[in-house]
């Protein structure tokens, strides 16, 4: 186990960083979270002097992208410094260890760092018979999860399995996959996405280490900082939208001229997430930059808000293709085929009480033509 | 020619007071303007020239209309609230509420002469009769999702203390994308709801001939003298 009563600092020197790249990362870190240039001082200071926290990350129902996305953050120092800022006594896919000796080093961490520790979990928790569908070392995701939570100073859900469920939670969810708020009597933050994006995830833990506190939560349960504003707010094709100028397929005119996606299905309006401004791969593009629209995988059950490629998702139970507009049109054409032969009806049901309306007409007096007509 | 009997004298009754009259007529535009904006927000036409984004801002102006449009039709919906417990009898809240035995009896009186279109038996009142009254207070209810729902959608690009007040609806729906979809499909409860208001009115007028068409400009309807209530 790595000493954790280091600083991230004392880290890096032995890394053989220098001061000066020291504190462009935490330049980048501070500028991550928004905070003004005079809190960079904070910042460094937390780094320098604040023991890094033991973090355990528990792997569940998951494609473990969210790892690969973490260990991919923008900037090299970033990227590198990043495994230090946290010392991982357990990560499946990172650590060292194997077997008895990693569940050992699990079970250590739990008990050394009692009500200190901060806990990732990555993926979803399968709750259907009786959580068979997870089991490590022998012990079902369930299991594992309430024990680790129980002394966590905080919990951090990594990506859609995690937050909402994702891909094994979708219709119809065979294995009772239930996002780890859902399971916990406590806050979660959960940091959506499908993977996360590299920054994000590193900014999270970063503001956890330097205010030793969790951030600003939505009613979600999502960072604000991150999920304050949707894909679409800041996207570079938004101009094109707002002229009403849409890509109409992917080899027309407007896809080359690089017009909004929105009827190609993008899901930038109703995804929140931080994709276009921090954009992926050390903020080389991201899939709207590359031509192709948001999925909105950051959202809750987008995997059953299909299909991808049409705005409007189909509507539960009428099939694939129709949409709410579907079904609505064939209301609309059944109410007035109905009115149109209640019309005919009322004039062959009805027609003798009209009949007698017409009889009660009485003859209204006309002012005579000949006559002058008195005032 | 029948007896005498079937000759029946006609009092005026002013029924709806001018500011349900306005209500009426606003909430009519912005539905209609809501409606129309609505679909094409949802499914935006093709264009066939292809300008520079900055020659043109149609999609942006018809997001804007429409929530300007949202907005208009809120506060007319909340004064036709206010309008329920100040107005005269035939505008009040409980107007709307089948609560008596009677009442009830009316409703099903008048599904009947609506839908099997049998003669009216007994008294319906002049005011909204009683089906007509539910059939509002379903729609009173359905304003009030699709303004909530509306504005939910709005607070995630808005500052909008209303649009704030609204944005607990997303997390209970499960994100933007499900509220946009209702949001979108009850705009076909207002056309199945117009199809059949508008029928119904010139069906009662075209059958019974008391004016209920025109009684929306003017406020007056007209009511045999001998079922007059005392
Ligand atoms: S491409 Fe998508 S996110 Fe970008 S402006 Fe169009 S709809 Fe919005």
């Amino acid at each position: 186990m790595k000493d954790p009563g280091r600083t991230l600092w004392q880290a890096l020197q032995e890394k053989g960083y220098s001061r000066r790249e020291f504190l462009q990362f935490c330049a980048v870190t501070a500028a991550s979270l928004g905070l003004k240039a005079s809190a960079i001082g904070a910042v460094v200071e937390a780094f320098e002097k604040k023991p890094r926290p033991p973090v355990v990350w528990l792997h569940f129902q998951e494609c473990t992208c969210c790892s690969e996305s973490f260990i991919r953050a923008s900037h090299p120092i970033v990227a590198d410094a990043l495994l230090d800022v946290i010392s991982l006594d357990y990560m499946e896919t990172l650590m060292a260890a194997a077997g008895h000796q990693a569940e050992k080093s699990l079970a250590d961490t739990l008990k050394a760092y009692d009500g200190k520790y901060i806990l990732l979990v990555e993926g979803s928790v399968p709750t259907g018979g009786d959580g068979v569908y997870c089991t490590i070392g022998g012990r079902t995701a369930i299991a594992i999860l309430e024990e680790a939570a129980k002394g966590a100073a905080g919990v951090v859900a990594w990506g859609n399995c995690a937050s909402y469920g994702c891909i094994q939670a979708a219709h119809p969810n065979p294995t009772g996959a239930t996002p780890i708020d859902k399971l916990l009597r406590r806050t979660v933050v959960n940091v959506p996405g499908c993977p996360p994006i590299a920054d994000v995830m590193m900014a999270v833990v970063s503001h956890i280490l330097v205010f030793g506190r969790l951030p600003d939560l939505d009613g979600q349960g999502r960072p604000k900082e991150f999920y304050g504003r949707r894909v679409h707010d800041t996207c570079y094709r938004r101009p094109y939208y707002d002229a009403g100028m849409f890509v109409e397929a992917f080899d027309d005119e407007r896809a080359r001229k690089g017009c909004c996606l929105y009827r190609m299905g993008c899901r930038g309006p109703v995804t929140y997430n931080a994709c276009s401004v921090s954009r992926w791969n050390g903020g080389v593009s991201y899939p709207i930059q590359s031509g192709h629209g948001c999925i909105g995988c950051s959202e809750n059950g987008f995997w059953d808000k299909g299909p991808f490629y049409q705005h409007l998702s189909s509507f539960p139970g009428f099939g694939i293709e129709s949409t709410a507009d579907t079904v609505g049109l064939a209301l609309g054409a059944g109410v007035a085929v109905g009115v149109a032969a209640h019309a005919v009806a009322t004039n062959i049901r009805k027609r003798s009480l009209i009949a007698e309306n017409r009889q009660e007409s009485v003859v209204a007096r006309e002012p005579s033509d000949d006559k002058k007509v008195q005032p | 020619m029948r007896q005498d009997l079937s000759f029946h004298n006609y009092k005026r009754v002013y029924v709806w007071e001018l500011p349900v009259r306005f209500y009426h007529w606003l909430n009519v535009l912005c539905v209609l303007v809501l409606g129309i904006t609505g679909w094409l927000i949802g499914r935006p036409p093709g264009l066939t020239s292809l300008p520079e984004a900055y020659q043109q801002q149609w999609f942006g102006t018809i997001r804007f209309v429409h929530f300007v449009t949202g907005y208009v039709f809120l506060f007319n919906f909340l004064f036709r609230l206010y309008w329920g417990f100040v107005g005269n009898r035939y505008a009040r809240w409980n107007q709307f509420i089948p609560s008596t035995r009677r009442r009830v009896n009316e409703m099903v009186e008048v599904i009947k002469v609506d839908v099997l279109q049998t003669r009216i038996r007994g008294i319906i009142r002049i005011g909204h009769n009683m089906l007509a009254g539910v059939i509002y207070f379903v729609t009173f209810w359905v304003f009030l999702f699709q303004a909530v729902t509306g504005f939910a959608l709005y607070s995630g690009m808005s500052d909008s203390w209303i649009g704030r007040m609204c944005a607990w609806v997303v997390p209970v729906f499960g994100g933007d994308a499900v509220v946009r979809q209702w949001h979108h499909a009850m705009l076909w409860f207002y056309v199945v709801f117009t199809l059949v208001h508008v029928y119904l009115v010139a069906y009662h007028d075209y059958v019974e001939g008391r004016g209920t068409a025109s009684s929306m400009v003017g406020g007056w309807k007209f009511e045999r003298e001998d079922l007059l209530g005392h």
